[in-house]
């Protein structure tokens, strides 16, 4: 865990209510794809955890959507401004593990912290396919920067105004894969636990304290003991989680 | 300059002391600063029994503080004694303190007999804010009576400085401190978190999944001052103020209010160099007011 200063670069609207904030600052203590970010925000007390979607030597790239007070701020926010933000938070997800078709399901503001996942599945040499699910063609991002990684990509939306219509589970069950990965909301991951074929990595959710395993306010049970989302998680193995 | 305090006979470099509950077993902080700077620092809540705690959402957010429902997770006292503490010594050398909660007078008694014999034990902190079991449904805490029990209880079976650390959700709470100063206490810490509630005006539901939490951080300190402030007007052992200090202004506002430490507990959470940043200001503060030795610091 490392808390520095970063400084916003670009701030800007994907859909109605998801927005990409880039900033630059100190990156050096994110580790893994997967891990997330506990920013402070004036007159907040509470930080607001978020997946990382991206991040390089010098720059970080989150993506969020707005969903209260917290992110609300955050969108109004311009570039210049500097944000206090912990980094190098949570396990991540485990590329060792992927195999060489591993299949990436990410369901709404989900699926951020998968595109660095993809990007690194890539680099190593596997051969992703990547499903994302969104309600409506409105809500739909990222389907290109996905395919511009070079990964196989499915979109599906509830109302089938775009791609595949149905759920991310509808997109799979053709699919052929070796491990899977995903992050969406608990209703999908559940969905997902009973489509599955393989094993695979669920990244969780939950109202934080402190994002770094001090005070236990995250915590849950799973078949390999009790795991604080935000310290032993968010990503946890298909075979430990309790439904 | 001297930040130097005796808290019942143990000398502590500063008075600043992290709140149970919000710093662990003290490893995630030890990975970021040498946690020996803190004057000690009260570890999460040990009871007799492991226990898992509350549903979730556990936490919610509050103008200038949260609501917190854990509901006392911790691995029970034998796992405590055998994993935690050894792991503790590695990164921790001074005395640190015992908290300990229970629902029984006989889990307290048990709880802290085995905690006593532990060397790295300075001192016990008798949590006497949970449910009751053993008395039908009413706190410990807020009874007199019931605290002087526990208390007389625990001083029977141990041979360290026995804190009680009291709820200020009661109508006297001077009344509970010096009852536990009768039986025995040789401190009180104060105070335990204000009973809270928020609700998600979407769902139209409490957003904790427990109903009600206990509020703490910054919004709750005057009540903190006020409460320390008749406290240690009325008793005469020392006492450990808490709620809501966020600075070393606020650790000096807690001693000219009576205390001889002051814990720190929510803000560890938002800022986790937070302890360290107020022993670091401590001095420039003191230069401020004319303070040379913080232990001359008289209740106002």
């Amino acid at each position: 865990m490392k808390q520095s200063l970063f400084t916003i670069l670009e701030n800007r609207a994907l859909t109605k209510d998801v927005f990409k904030m880039m900033l630059s600052g100190d990156t050096s203590d994110i580790r893994a794809t997967g891990q997330f970010v506990n920013i402070r925000l004036t007159g907040k007390f509470l930080r607001r955890p978020i997946s990382v979607c991206d991040w390089d030597e010098k720059t970080l790239t989150l993506i969020y959507k707005v969903v209260g007070e917290g992110t609300e701020q955050m969108k109004n926010m311009q570039p210049g401004e500097q944000l206090d933000i912990l980094t190098g938070l949570g396990n991540g997800y485990d590329l060792s593990k992927s195999g060489e078709k591993p299949l990436l399901l990410g369901g709404g503001v989900g699926v951020p912290p998968l595109y660095a996942l993809c990007k690194a599945l890539i680099r190593k040499g596997a051969a992703p396919t990547v499903i994302l699910g969104f309600n409506t063609r409105d809500e739909i991002f990222y389907e290109d920067e996905f395919r511009a990684l070079g990964a196989k990509v499915l979109v599906t939306t509830v109302d089938g105004s775009h791609g595949i219509k149905g759920f991310v589970t509808d997109g799979m069950k053709d699919a052929d894969y070796s491990f899977f990965y995903t992050c969406g909301p608990e209703p999908m991951l559940r969905a997902i636990g009973k489509a599955a074929k393989t094993r695979g990595q669920y990244s969780f959710e939950e109202r934080m304290g402190c994002g770094f395993g001090a005070c236990m306010g995250c915590s849950c049970k799973t078949l390999t003991g009790n795991k604080r989302i935000c310290k032993e998680g968010p990503v946890m193995e298909s075979e430990e989680i309790i439904w | 300059m001297n930040t130097k305090v005796n808290l019942c006979g143990i000398q502590l470099d500063n008075p600043v002391i992290p709140a149970s509950g919000t710093f662990g077993f003290g490893y995630e902080f030890a990975e970021i600063y040498d946690i020996n700077v803190l004057g000690t620092f009260s570890f999460k809540g040990t009871t007799l029994a492991p226990r898992f705690g509350n549903p979730t959402p556990r936490i919610a957010e509050c103008t200038a503080g949260m609501i917190n429902a854990v509901g006392l997770q911790n691995p029970g006292v034998e796992k405590v004694i055998a994993e935690e503490l050894p792991k503790l010594k590695k990164c921790f050398h001074k005395p640190v303190m015992a908290n300990v909660s229970g629902f029984s007078v006989e889990e307290y008694v048990e709880t802290c007999r085995l905690l006593d014999q532990e060397d790295q034990v300075g001192w016990l902190e008798v949590n006497v804010s949970c449910p009751n079991v053993h008395g039908g449904g009413m706190s410990f805490g807020t009874s007199p009576a019931a605290a002087a029990e526990v208390t007389a209880a625990v001083k029977k079976v141990t041979t360290k400085p026995v804190i009680i650390k009291l709820s200020p959700n009661v109508t006297d709470i001077v009344s509970i401190a010096k009852a536990c100063e009768d039986a025995g206490a040789d401190g009180i810490s104060l105070i335990n978190t204000l009973l809270g509630m928020r609700i998600d005006m979407k769902r139209r539901k409490p957003i904790i999944a427990n109903t009600m939490g206990g509020f703490s951080g910054p919004a709750i300190f005057p009540v903190a001052v006020r409460m320390v402030y008749q406290v240690s007007g009325a008793v005469k052992i020392p006492v450990i103020g808490m709620g809501g200090v966020s600075s070393a202004k606020d650790v000096i506002e807690m001693m000219m209010a009576g205390a001889t430490a002051v814990q720190v507990g929510a803000m560890n959470l938002v800022n986790p160099f937070a302890c360290k940043e107020i022993i670091e200001q401590l001095p420039v503060e003191m230069a401020k007011l004319g303070i040379e030795n913080l232990s001359d610091i008289k209740r106002v």
